[in-house]
Parts: structure tokens; sequence; C-alpha cells
């Protein structure tokens, strides 16, 4: 098999910048897969990170990256869209590239995102997270596009150049680059229609019908990233050593739970990369 | 063995056996690929009670509609011509195994 990463960490925030240099300190083959937005680069002040007072949250992810940067520690960006373990392996669809890796580190941070009602029920029949993975299927057809995700109108316009037929749902008022013949609606989806098949998006109280609908957000809810994975209240469950349920599969930062801060972000990520270390050394052992 | 079956053979198919399983794929599709190996494994350890296919949709488009495949990989699992159910998506290996049982 091609290249097969020690560690795979998702997420670029604290959580996952700190497993990426504690993997490395370990001697292990890291990659960071991550989309360019951050909270914590959004937090206008940090006043409780021990040792940087009164410090920019932009400022902070920059040492923060300084510091990963300076470990020439890779980054892939882009959006990790499933995971599957296989024989001991994962497999990581990121963005319609698959990436193997013996380990994997979930710092995903919180997902804001509610599902849409009825959203869970249609995926797969009609409703669909990736642009590049469905759009070959609804050519011809009309598909609505709707979503937060930072690459939204070049999603749209990869599907209009498919040939299909594209309607874009957005309250934004500047587009730009946007492929003349996609259409534009002003709103906000309230909720799915369709039984067993997808019909309609409900928007200011109307329903509007398409063949399909693409949900591109810059965040996709971990429990259809991966199957069988145990969470509590919305937050991935682990142990003290930031294991999931899944043999492999750690998880660090706010994914994991309250409290959301930095440096619970950057402990629990120190102890998944040791974790996932450890157990590396160990399936090594084994063979 | 995995069939690759036309449209002709593939009614046939599930006409004749009580148990199938189809994975609808496309070959750009990268989810696709992962799901490949865990499929030949399946057809390895059921062979001779299950019949297992694989239908490329862009070469079978109208068995694609006519099965509604929204997205691939979409496995359909037909008893005795009767469509018993659709996995949507990536799975791990016990589910494809759990609905065969």
């Amino acid at each position: 098999m091609e290249n097969i990463l020690d560690v795979a960490i998702i997420g670029g925030g604290p959580a996952g910048l700190s497993a990426a240099i504690n993997a490395v300190a370990r001697n292990k083959s890291v990659k960071i897969l991550t989309n360019k937005s951050n909270y914590l680069q959004k937090a206008e002040m940090v006043d409780n990170y021990l040792g940087f007072h009164n410090i920019s949250g932009k400022k902070l992810m920059q040492n923060f990256l300084e510091h990963v940067q300076s470990l020439n520690i890779a980054f892939e960006y882009g959006k990790v869209i499933n995971i599957m373990k296989y024989n001991d392996i994962f497999m990581i669809n990121c963005n319609g590239e698959i990436i193997h890796a013996k380990t994997v580190i979930l710092a995903l941070g919180v997902v804001k995102n509610n599902l849409l009602k009825n959203e869970e029920n249609l995926i797969g029949r009609g409703v669909s997270y990736c642009a590049t993975c469905d759009g070959s299927l609804y050519k011809g057809k009309n598909v609505l596009v709707y979503g937060n995700a930072d690459d939204i109108i070049e999603e749209a316009n990869f599907l209009q150049k498919l040939g299909v037929n594209v309607t874009l749902i957005t309250a934004k008022k500047e587009l730009h680059d946007i492929h003349k013949d996609i259409n534009i609606l002003d709103g906000v989806v309230t909720e799915i229609v369709g039984n067993h098949k997808f019909e309609a998006v409900v928007i200011n109280h109307e329903e509007v019908k398409a063949d399909g609908l693409f949900l591109l957000r810059n965040s996709i809810a971990f429990n259809t990233i991966i199957n069988d994975l145990d969470t509590y209240n919305g937050y991935i469950q682990v142990n003290r050593n930031m294991e999931t349920n899944i043999s492999g599969l750690y998880a660090c930062g706010d994914c994991t739970g309250e409290p959301l801060q930095i440096s619970k972000a950057t402990g629990e990520g120190l102890v998944a990369a040791q974790n996932a270390a450890k157990y590396i050394d160990s399936l090594k052992e084994m063979k | 063995m995995i069939k690759y079956p036309n449209k002709e053979e593939f009614n046939e198919i599930i006409k004749n056996n009580s148990l199938v399983l189809v994975d609808f794929y496309a070959s750009w599709c990268m989810p696709c690929k992962m799901l490949a190996p865990v499929i030949e494994e399946i057809a390895e350890e059921y062979d001779g009670k299950v019949v297992v296919c694989k239908v490329d949709i862009d070469e079978n488009e109208e068995l694609a509609n006519e099965y509604n495949i929204m997205s691939v990989p979409t496995v359909v699992i037909f008893k005795k011509s009767e469509n018993i159910e659709e996995i949507i998506g990536l799975n791990d290996k016990s589910k494809y195994t759990r609905s065969l049982e």
C-alpha cells in the first residue's frame, strides 16, 4: 500500500496543533487535515492562557502556527467527508482523495451547525454533503446549494460546469466570481421536505422544490464522518487517554466537551498524541 | 466471485437467487474505492450463500435510475427479488454482514 501516515490529525485548531507537535516529538509521521477557518482566530482577546495574558486570538493562533511550521509539519487543506477503519488502517476521504493512517486524532472543534429537520433521514437520498462526490449524479437536474462553507461558490460553480442546474441559496449580499448561469435565492433554509427522497426545502415558509440539495458546511457532524462512534450530549466520548471507543481513534479539544478552552484543548492534544504514539509502537511489537 | 452484470443479467440474477448484494458505484468515486476491498471480502466469505454484484452507475444509468441511486456508494440487498435494504455511503463491514444474516 502507498504511504501510510502514523498520525492523521483532523482539525487545525489548538488541540490539533498541539497533538501534531507532540506526535512529531515522538518521531511519528504526521499530517494535519484542516479547513482554513478557526474559531480562535476570531476571538478578540484571550486572557486565561498561561503565560500569554491579554493576547488576541489571532496573535495566539499565529504563534501556534509558527511553532508547527518550524517543525515542517505537513498541512492538507480540505474537508474530511468520511473515515473508515479497515484491517487496522484508517482510510480518510479528504476532498475525494484517500489518505491512509495508522491512527487518527479528531480535533474537530465544536460543530456549530444544528442539523436541519429531516436532514439525517435524507442523506444519500437527494441530500449530499459533497459536490465532488455526488455531483455527477445530478447532471441535467435541478439542485439547490446551501451552507456556510468558505468554498461554497467554487463548489456551486463546479456543479454548474458539470452540467447541473444550480440554485444557490444564500443570505450573503456579496457574491464574487459566481458562474453567470447560477440562480441566486435569498433566504435561510428552515426545513428539508421529503419522505425517503428529497423533495424540497422550506425558505421563508415557502417550499422550493428540486431534485437534490447540496449542504455545504465548513464542518460536518462527526457522527456522519465515522460510523459507530460513541458520543454524549453531542460531544465525542473519550477516556482519560483521549481514546474513543474505536481503537486507534482519538479525540481532543472542544469536540470532546466542556470547558471549551484553549489550555484544555492543548493539554488533550498532547495526551492524544502520546497515546497514539504508544499505540503505534504496540502495533509494531505485535508484528 | 463478484459479478458485473448488465441490465438483463441483473434482472436474471435477482430473480434467480434468494440473496443478492449489489454495490452501485462509480469509477470517479473515492469512497467507492475505499469500499471495494470490503465488498470483495464479503463476496469471498459468503461465496455460495450470497451473490455479490457491482454495478457501475455510469455504464448502467437505467439501473441506477430504476433503483433511485442518488449517492455512491449505495449497497442494495435483495431477498427473493425484493429490495429489503439500502445502505448508503461508506460503512463498516459489519453493517453489511448484519443485514445479510
